[in-house]
């Protein structure tokens, strides 16, 4: 009995701090407005490494809106909490970051707070960029401020109740925000740590190749895999267990040209990640990619293990799967089939390497069926046509399950056909 | 045996079921508006409509065709009576070599049909698919404007409840 009243009264102190830290958080003082600094103010310099952290930071991707100008913002972010529109992050006074110090810039940075002092939501990833060191950010914030000022201002946002009453953010932020950049590991190597800042920091790979909690924070152990836009991030930590395993060299080609000889193509979501990083010094991709290999579970084992032979399907299923062949053959095979001239064009993978075909899941398959990897996403002559329009459902399902069997080798995907259907019903606008 | 309803007939095709929708067209229905160019669905010069949506013939199963409604450039008119769009890419010269003409009058009925009052940044963003190499784009893009303005493509019945007949 007095050990449960203990228990109560360290629960309640417990809780009376979080609220008092949280109400700390709550009450953020708007900082000072400044005249936008002229373009002309900054070092050549500092603009040259700012642009090498922004483009790591994929902060293009997210604020700019389809056909929209560069940095002004208005892409909305489908979240399970509503839709967040992303904001104008040029030096656009009214409706940019024009009258924003150094000092605000900053602070939204580590702590995702804005100038006027109000809580941005956690769809903006501060909790990496508070990683950043001062040194960087000031050269971001010299390099989007000589960005060209665009006046557009943010569409309202769409959530769910009561999220858009944004001081509950503090309760959030007490949870999942560490502020301020980790130190190196001195037991690793400086290519390690510089991989480290990269992925963890301005790279927040986390964000998507973690699976959220309920209210939208990371798992840990992150890099176990997400889904983001309806795509599958997968798992950074299995990289090993791939058809053909990762190696860090792979990985940093992949990350810099958006493909893979042995693994496939950047799309989706992934695909203006590698656009970004194709920006940047080989040099840091190259670090990426070794701290993420040194991720990998210790006991993989060295070789990946056979994939689960799948049992002959019978009945529907086989019936399926010689459906999905036929169609292949019609759809596909012009450029997927071994004798394709498109596979001997060079360093296309054969679909059993594919990651798609190989995943857990059957969504990025049907995705890249669905839209294809379309001109506007590739900078690397990646190119597949959409299929949206030319086949329903059922035989986009019956073409995943005949190269999951047949080519992939793998144990089939469940319920494809429902799974089609909610994919295509979910990248309606 | 397959079947194919093209341009309102049906017909039974004794062929693999996985030859292309633009083999089947061209050589067993003598359609040949719709061309063959690269077939990588890369050129759109095979576009033919499959229910209402614009499809590369090439890449197109005649098996993803079972039950589904396929409409080819001569379903629009004939020399002698040209539809809408035709008339307005003869009117506007849109067709050099005219290889990809029939595939982007297809791919620009599918538009219209829809979306009667396209703005010209709609059309573009819609056509982009289909390529032209003898550069006559801005005479393409001002006949598919043209008929836009004048909405002379009927558009599809709404079949949505509440919409009016």
């Amino acid at each position: 009995m007095k050990k449960t009243t203990r228990k109560w009264a360290v629960a309640g102190i417990a809780a009376l701090a979080a609220g008092a830290l949280a109400a700390a958080w709550v009450v953020q003082p708007a900082l000072a407005p400044i005249t936008p600094p002229a373009p002309g103010g900054f070092d050549a310099a500092s603009l040259a490494r700012g642009a090498r952290i922004v483009a790591v930071g994929d902060c293009m991707v997210c604020h700019t809106a389809t056909g929209g100008r560069p940095y002004a913002g208005g892409l909305p972010l489908r979240t399970p909490f509503g839709t967040i529109y992303t904001t104008n992050i040029t030096p656009d006074a009214a409706t940019g970051i024009g009258n924003w110090s150094l000092a605000a810039f900053t602070r939204a940075l580590r702590h995702g707070v804005a100038r006027d002092g109000h809580l941005l939501y956690p769809a903006f990833p501060y909790i990496h960029y508070t990683r950043l060191t001062d040194a960087d950010i000031a050269d971001a914030y010299a390099y989007l401020m000589t960005r060209t000022p665009v006046q557009a201002a943010a569409p309202d946002n769409e959530l769910i109740f009561p999220l858009g009453f944004r001081p509950l953010l503090a309760g959030w932020n007490l949870l999942y925000l560490r502020s301020g950049p980790e130190p190196d590991d001195p037991a690793r190597g400086a290519e390690w740590n510089r991989g480290r800042y990269l992925v963890d920091g301005a790279g927040h790979c986390a964000s998507c190749h973690s699976a959220l909690d309920p209210i939208g924070g990371e798992r840990s152990p992150a890099f176990g895999g997400g889904n983001i836009d309806g795509w599958d991030a997968p798992a950074l930590t299995a990289l090993l267990r791939a058809p053909k395993p990762w190696t860090a060299e792979q990985l940093a080609l992949y990350l810099r040209h958006g493909w893979s000889p042995e693994h496939g193509a950047a799309a989706g979501p992934m695909a203006p990640v590698a656009h970004s990083l194709s920006l940047v010094p080989p040099e840091d991709t190259k670090a990426m990619a070794a701290y993420l290999m040194s991720l990998q579970a210790a006991a993989a084992p060295a070789a990946p293990p056979p994939p689960a032979p799948a049992p002959p399907a019978t009945g529907a299923d086989a019936a399926r799967i010689r459906q999905g062949g036929t169609l292949f053959a019609g759809a596909c095979a012009g450029c997927h089939g071994d004798a394709a001239p498109m596979m001997a064009a060079g360093g296309r993978p054969p679909l059993n390497l594919s990651t798609a075909v190989a995943g857990a899941r059957p969504d990025n398959l049907i995705q890249i069926v669905l839209n294809g990897v379309p001109w506007t996403q590739s900078r690397s002559a990646t190119f597949m046509p959409a299929f949206a329009a030319s086949l329903d459902d059922a035989q986009i399902a019956s073409i995943a399950a005949y190269v999951r069997a047949d080519i992939g080798k793998r144990a089939p995907w469940p319920e494809l056909e429902r799974r089609v259907t909610e994919i295509r019903k979910e990248n309606q606008p | 045996m397959s079947t194919l309803t093209v341009n309102g007939v049906t017909h039974t095709l004794d062929i693999d079921p996985s030859t292309p929708l633009l083999y089947a067209l061209r050589n067993q229905l003598e359609l040949n508006g719709a061309k063959f160019g690269c077939g990588l669905g890369q050129c759109g010069a095979c576009t033919v409509l499959l229910d209402d949506q614009p499809v590369f013939g090439c890449l197109t199963p005649v098996a993803a065709c079972e039950g589904r409604r396929v409409r080819t450039i001569e379903s629009l008119g004939s020399g002698a009576h040209p539809g809408p769009l035709q008339a307005a890419f003869i009117r506007h010269q849109a067709a050099q070599c005219g290889y990809c003409i029939a595939g982007m009058v297809m791919r620009a009925q599918a538009l219209l049909e829809q979306n009667p009052q396209p703005s010209a940044a709609q059309i573009r963003a819609h056509m982009e698919p289909n390529l032209c190499r003898c550069g006559t784009h801005m005479r393409i893009l001002a006949a598919i404007g043209e008929v836009a303005a004048t909405r002379r493509v009927a558009p599809l019945a709404r079949k949505a409840a509440g919409s009016k007949p």
